[in-house]
């Protein structure tokens, strides 16, 4: 903080006018060469996606075909291979973990919000963020020695619960901070109607918000949609159809990651294919969630 | 405005229309013996009138003396209670974390009376009246000493159900609280959610529709019942919101300074609601505004930081206040 | 809402209360005296359903550090204080030293941080200072879109694409065009897979973290802050540089070490890109091994028990270097965000 905290001092009175000038010509060259290099880095910053992207369709778009949908992987060398298995399996899992990591979630964060200021919330915050930022890999040796290694085999549940696992902190901070917004005299209003704590919960402050948490659940499922560190010794991956929830189990992640590790031209078009079918997957989630955020903030400041 | 009351300048010379509420009340009503109301003569600080000895609080409440404000006087017959007030606190005090936001109050809220509590900013005025339906515990840190006696059962008590408490006991608040996620007719219905057994379709209807009769708001909206509630007016979100609180039919209804966020004419819709609510319920009503407690209350207590320094029938009040300290707020030298 | 305003409202807490007034019995016949007694169920069950989802929290944190604890156990035993120090991991002669694989995740996390830092602070200034109104929600949106997109697909572009462009191109200019081959850290045989990779491929992935962050922070920054610099005459960047950045510093490092954690933790791109090879050397253009890549690599086809808990051993490592790190970092946001909160409101 140089120029801008000293206010004007009396000896700036006495310099040459052109002197002046020329400081002050300094001073807009300075903001506009910094004005360009921020605009510069958010074009750098945003270049890689817009590359990636034009990868992912250019190299996947011939092999997204309506087999890759339907049929199973085939062997190096035989066209129409697909992926179906690995779709389903895919769904499966994040059907799995959402039916455990929503709920649980969404109540935490509840919790979060109606007893902000205790101390267990406090602490519940602090360690559910702390939990945000671990490594995926380590929700995945976690799920392997806590749900594989006792029982001997990999399966769907033990992925599901690694990813629920990385659902629940998630999930829980959006749930609170969108609760957090409901204003506080709707829940007086409720409660002077003589509603209980649990009705007046659910059906005014969570129906209030419902739009920002499932767009917080969105989200959440957005992002393990794609995870595949913890799938890796937990669903495991499957060449076969199975959607046994006991059984290992194809997913889209796993299957892309084995065939672009893989030394073949054909397994590498399908890693391609798969890759651009994920991520459709994840901006379809993300969109639905960013529409679902704005019907929210249409209704609130009506 | 119907009812009329109004109250000319302050400073408005003795006029005949003096009040005329002097009817004896009955001997049974007794303020509770530490009612403030026995504060010791003083001279008032404009020295133009000295304070008559302390009187039994019924003397006091009873007496007449000249007057600088004209009140025109509500229909009310008398604005002494008769027979047994069916809410009443004793020795209240209500806290937020350490501090002390209503010190000790003691007051009897007769039935089918308007009693309008008045003070300035930050006296407890809200805080008393939120103690009235267990309002105050649900923020954080807030703490209740006392009684509040409903119908000879402190609300306070071990076995008291909150939520049926509040059910009798109804409350409106400063802003519109419309539930915006419903519609008008679920705004209105959202309080039978809670009654048992709850009420057929049909019957709800109907209740809806009498309670939007009552608050003058069924010929507004009687086309868009399932409209989004917060589509509506200011005043009619409000007027909507009291509608929600008579449609389970309270025996007590709160109101925490209902007109604050209104303009004038939805201001006067409320007021007129309010004075006629009186005759099936027992009001409360905190407001800042004193022609409003002249207007629509038959009692009025002042409250100061967090004491009731005075109550009494809201023509002596504003007419010949016991308390010199209600003087000085009540002729506007502070507040 | 506090434990005590709960308990009060639920059942009545025990409270210092006059005995009942003797005209209370005056007071009138009991018409709703025993119409609102009775207790309220379904709040006990809700508040202790939700407390309940709540404790899955410290729980959940707690049963994972215990977990791996447990199973990197016999490996830490073993081997001691020797284990983060050695650089020996030979599964075959079941000698597990994680020494190369510390050094890399340190190494690849510096190189990501370098260089997305500067570039994350420079977007979020862009969306909270300079850019047009109807440019900062889909700038921003792209940007979030950048931590959405898997990591398995950065790394399959990352092997595909960023690959063969460093191998055929930018190592050699690096390194004969630039004569920075001198230097040990840009000298070698430049193969494609190392740690420079990596640390490209994650300085992509950690920019979203880092700039979301930074740009929050700088919004919390008070209106006031930047009308009194702007009142005394100084330019825009004037007031970037000499009012909001310092105001926002604490809470920009935060993001910074927020981008960290996830740095040191990402697996399956580095995995990809970083050559998997258990050594130590200076050079950026030589493979390595980063904690979360081992353990991605060799779990699944560990050769023993002993190999299998000191994959957990590193695994612990990581979760313990993750932990600390984040704790930081949000203990850093949230310093910010709550001065902000106190001084703007």
């Amino acid at each position: 903080m140089t120029t801008a905290a000293k206010p004007p001092t009396r000896r700036s009175g006495v310099y040459p006018a052109a002197a002046r000038a020329g400081k002050l010509r300094r001073r807009h060259a300075v903001n506009a060469l910094m004005a360009g290099l921020v605009g510069l880095a958010a074009v750098l910053a945003t270049l890689p996606l817009v590359v990636v992207l034009f990868y992912l369709l250019k190299q996947g778009a011939s092999s997204v075909q309506w087999h890759f949908f339907t049929n199973m992987p085939k062997p190096v060398g035989e066209s129409g291979g697909g992926m179906a298995n690995a779709i389903v399996g895919t769904l499966i899992l994040i059907g799995t973990a959402s039916l455990i990591g929503l709920p649980v979630g969404i109540g935490g964060g509840l919790y979060l919000a109606e007893r902000r200021g205790s101390r267990l919330a406090n602490t519940t915050r602090f360690l559910a963020d702390v939990l945000n930022g671990l490594p995926s890999i380590v929700m995945g040796i976690f799920a392997w020695q806590f749900l594989v290694r006792p029982f001997g085999h990999f399966s769907a549940w033990a992925g599901g619960v690694a990813l629920a696992a990385m659902m629940i902190p998630q999930v829980a901070r959006t749930t609170e901070e969108i609760v957090r917004t409901v204003p506080v005299s709707l829940r007086e209003a409720a409660l002077a109607l003589g509603y209980t704590r649990w009705r007046t919960s659910l059906t005014v402050v969570l129906r209030t918000a419902t739009a920002g948490v499932v767009t917080g659940a969105l989200v959440a499922i957005a992002r393990i949609a794609g995870e595949t560190a913890p799938l890796l010794f937990t669903a495991f991956g499957n060449q076969f159809w199975s959607t046994s929830l006991n059984q290992p189990i194809a997913a889209l992640p796993l299957q892309i990651f084995t065939y672009a590790v893989s030394p073949y031209d054909d397994w590498h078009a399908q890693a391609w294919a798969g890759a651009l079918v994920l991520i459709a997957l994840i901006l379809i989630i993300s969109l639905v969630a960013r529409v679902a955020t704005r019907g929210r903030f249409a209704t609130a400041s009506d | 405005m119907p009812p009329g009351p109004s109250i000319a300048s302050p400073t408005a010379q003795p006029s005949a229309l003096t009040p005329l509420r002097d009817s004896p009340p009955p001997a049974s009503l007794s303020m509770p013996p530490e009612m403030p109301l026995e504060t010791p003569p003083v001279i008032s600080s404009t020295g133009s009138r000295s304070t008559p000895a302390p009187a039994p609080p019924t003397e006091a409440l009873r007496r007449v003396a000249p007057t600088t404000v004209t009140i025109n006087t509500p229909a009310k017959p008398s604005a002494e209670p008769t027979g047994t007030p069916r809410l009443s606190v004793h020795g209240l005090s209500a806290f937020f974390g350490g501090s002390c936001a209503v010190r000790d109050v003691s007051v009897v809220l007769p039935d089918r009376f308007v009693t309008a509590i008045i003070g300035p900013s930050g006296c407890g005025k809200s805080t008393l009246l939120r103690c009235l339906n267990r309002m105050h515990e649900t923020l954080p840190l807030a703490r209740v000493e006392g009684q509040v006696m409903l119908d000879g059962q402190d609300i306070y008590g071990r076995a008291v159900n909150v939520t049926a408490l509040r059910q009798h006991v109804g409350m409106v608040f400063q802003r519109p609280t419309p539930f915006p996620t419903m519609s008008i007719r679920d705004n209105v219905a959202a309080a039978l959610l809670t009654a048992s057994p709850r009420p057929s379709r049909a019957r709800t209807d109907e209740i809806v529709e009498r309670a939007l009769r009552r608050t003058a708001l069924w010929d507004e909206v009687k086309d868009r019942l399932r409209d989004s509630a917060v589509g509506l007016s200011g005043g009619q979100q409000q007027r909507l919101c009291i509608a929600r609180a008579l449609a389970i039919e309270p025996e007590v209804l709160l109101l925490d300074e209902p007109t604050a966020s209104l303009d004038p004419l939805s201001t006067q819709k409320v007021e007129e609601l309010v004075y006629e609510l009186r005759r099936d319920m027992t009001v409360v009503i905190v407001t800042h505004n004193m022609q409003q407690a002249a207007r629509v209350s038959d009692r009025t207590a002042f409250m100061l930081g967090g004491e009731l320094v005075e109550v009494a029938p809201t023509t002596t009040l504003f007419t010949t206040p016991h308390d010199p300290r209600t003087e000085a707020y009540i002729t506007g030298r502070f507040g | 809402m506090t434990g005590a305003a709960v308990s009060s409202e639920q059942a009545g807490s025990p409270r210092e209360r006059p005995t009942t007034p003797s005209g209370a019995d005056a007071l009138g016949p009991k018409r709703l005296g025993a119409r609102i007694q009775g207790a309220v169920i379904g709040d006990r069950i809700y508040s202790a359903a939700i407390t309940l989802f709540a404790l899955c929290v410290p729980a959940l944190l707690i049963l994972v550090a215990v977990e791996i604890f447990l199973g990197g156990w016999p490996a830490l035993r073993r081997f001691g204080f020797s284990f983060l120090t050695s650089s020996a991991w030979d599964p075959v002669n079941g000698v597990f030293g994680a020494a190369p694989a510390i050094y890399g995740t340190l190494v690849s996390s510096a190189i990501a941080l370098a260089i997305a830092t500067p570039l994350a602070i420079g977007v979020a200034l862009f969306l909270s200072e300079f850019a047009p109104q109807w440019l900062r929600q889909p700038v921003a949106f792209l940007v979030d879109l950048l931590a959405a997109v898997p990591s398995v697909v950065y790394g399959l572009w990352g092997v595909f694409v960023l690959l063969p462009v460093l191998r055929i191109t930018v190592m050699p200019f690096l390194r004969d065009t630039l004569h920075l081959g001198v230097l040990p850290f840009f000298s070698g045989p430049a193969y494609g897979p190392s740690m420079l990779a990596a640390g490209l491929i994650l300085s992509i992935m950690v920019l979203p973290y880092i700039s979301s962050v930074s740009r929050e922070v700088l919004l919390a920054v008070p209106r006031s802050q930047r009308e009194a610099a702007l009142a005394l005459g100084a330019t825009k960047w004037e007031t970037i540089w000499g009012a909001v950045l310092p105001y926002a510093k604490s809470g920009i490092i935060g993001g910074v070490i927020l981008g960290l954690g996830r740095a040191l933790g990402e697996t399956m791109a580095v995995t990809m890109l970083i050559g998997n090879r258990p050594q130590i050397s200076a050079s950026l253009f030589a493979p390595g091994y980063t904690m979360a890549s081992l353990i991605a690599n060799e779990f699944a086809e560990a050769s023993g028990d002993l190999h299998l808990s000191a994959l957990m051993a590193v695994g612990f490592v990581l979760f313990v270097i993750t932990l600390i790190v984040n704790a930081i970092a949000r203990w850093l946001v949230w310093q910010v965000s709550r001065a902000g909160g106190e001084k703007t409101a």
